[in-house]
């Protein structure tokens, strides 16, 4: 009982504590003309979805509700948002060359479809940005029209 | 009683906020965004300095830029050959060094409008090539399909001094392409499940 107590004690303390290390945030007010919003005709429930379940990681703006602002979830997604807009931004999407864009489309729909996005450590705070079995299928016809269409 | 359930409650609540940061530490060891090919360029550039005369008429012989098409392809058909095996480990190593010898891919006596397709094709290779040196097998071979595309786009401008054959297998991804210097066909898409699904689309060269 007692071991019990001071181990959450501890926690608490720490929990506590690393509140006071600061964060870069990831915060832009305008939206680039080369967002893939701006660019492509995204239809509004996709492009909704899209900001919602994506855009914290792969654009130059993240959402910040308050359990984004509190540690440890602050540090996992920074790290996550600097590896995630490596590797995607949407707000550059336009400076990609065509080869580029077809070639992320792909790995967009492959990740999607296999449930590997929206990560699972991502969507077990953020519920709204997983995707339930209809909006993946909706979601996946759509990017790959848009591949095809390329 | 009501004091123990809300301790272990908050005990709870931080082991996942920590399992969160352990993550976020497991992540630290991976590469970090593509090196740019002008790094590349300069650091064999350095090596090229540091080398003897005799190595480095040998390598201007051969034109230079060709040879160093003929390493991607070289490399290319050995990460082939390792998906054909099944060997994921192999293919990891061989993904690493195809994206360090695509890095190293001398455009400067191309035409600008070769340049820059060969830019494009270079940067979205060494992606790939980067994805199959840190991923398990299934996720290789989607990753070789667009990589075989472009190297096949690449060999389309640089040329090849040996007789290629682009394979076909319908059945992989809605139909997918390879690059093989034999006719022979062995399926890297499938490996031993399915060795010799596919057939010779196209000779080159």
């Amino acid at each position: 009982m007692k071991i019990v107590k001071i181990i959450a004690g501890i926690f608490l303390v720490a929990l506590v504590l690393i509140q006071f290390i600061p964060v870069d945030y990831n915060q832009n007010d305008t939206v680039p003309q080369t967002d893939f919003m701006v660019v492509h005709k995204v239809p509004e429930a996709i492009q909704k979805k899209i900001q919602v379940s994506c855009y914290d990681c792969h654009s130059n703006n993240t959402q910040y509700p308050w359990y984004n602002r509190v540690q440890p979830v602050a540090w996992f997604l920074e790290d996550h948002i600097k590896e995630g807009k490596a590797e995607l931004n949407f707000n550059e999407w336009d400076s990609l060359s065509s080869r580029r864009k077809t070639s992320k489309l792909r790995s967009i729909i492959k990740q999607i479809e296999s449930g590997e996005m929206p990560l699972d450590s991502y969507t077990l705070i953020h519920r709204d940005a997983k995707f339930s079995k209809e909006e993946t299928e909706e979601i996946i016809n759509w990017v790959t029209q848009l591949k095809d269409s390329l | 009683m009501k004091m123990m359930k809300q301790n272990v409650m908050i005990a709870g609540l931080a082991l996942v906020l920590l399992s969160a940061t352990a993550c976020k530490d497991g992540n630290k060891n991976e590469p970090a965004a593509p090196m740019s090919n002008e790094m590349h360029q300069e650091s064999m550039d350095d090596m090229m300095d540091d080398k003897p005369m005799n190595e480095v008429d040998e390598m201007a012989m051969n034109n230079g830029q060709d040879a160093k098409a003929e390493a991607i392809l070289t490399d290319y058909f050995k990460l082939k050959d390792a998906l054909v095996a099944d060997d994921n480990a192999k293919a990891k190593e061989l993904g690493a060094s195809l994206a360090t010898t695509l890095g190293k891919l001398d455009i400067s006596e191309y035409t600008d409008t070769q340049q820059s397709d060969l830019k494009d094709i270079v940067e979205d290779a060494v992606e790939h090539a980067e994805h199959i040196s840190e991923s398990d097998i299934a996720h290789q071979r989607e990753h070789f399909k667009v990589l075989s595309k472009d190297v096949t786009d690449m060999v389309a401008i640089t040329g090849t001094e040996n007789t290629l054959y682009q394979q076909f297998c319908p059945m992989y991804d809605g139909g997918s392409a390879w690059l093989s210097t034999s006719k022979d066909v062995k399926n890297p898409y499938y490996g031993s499940k399915m060795l010799t699904c596919g057939k010779v689309q196209k000779e080159i060269n």
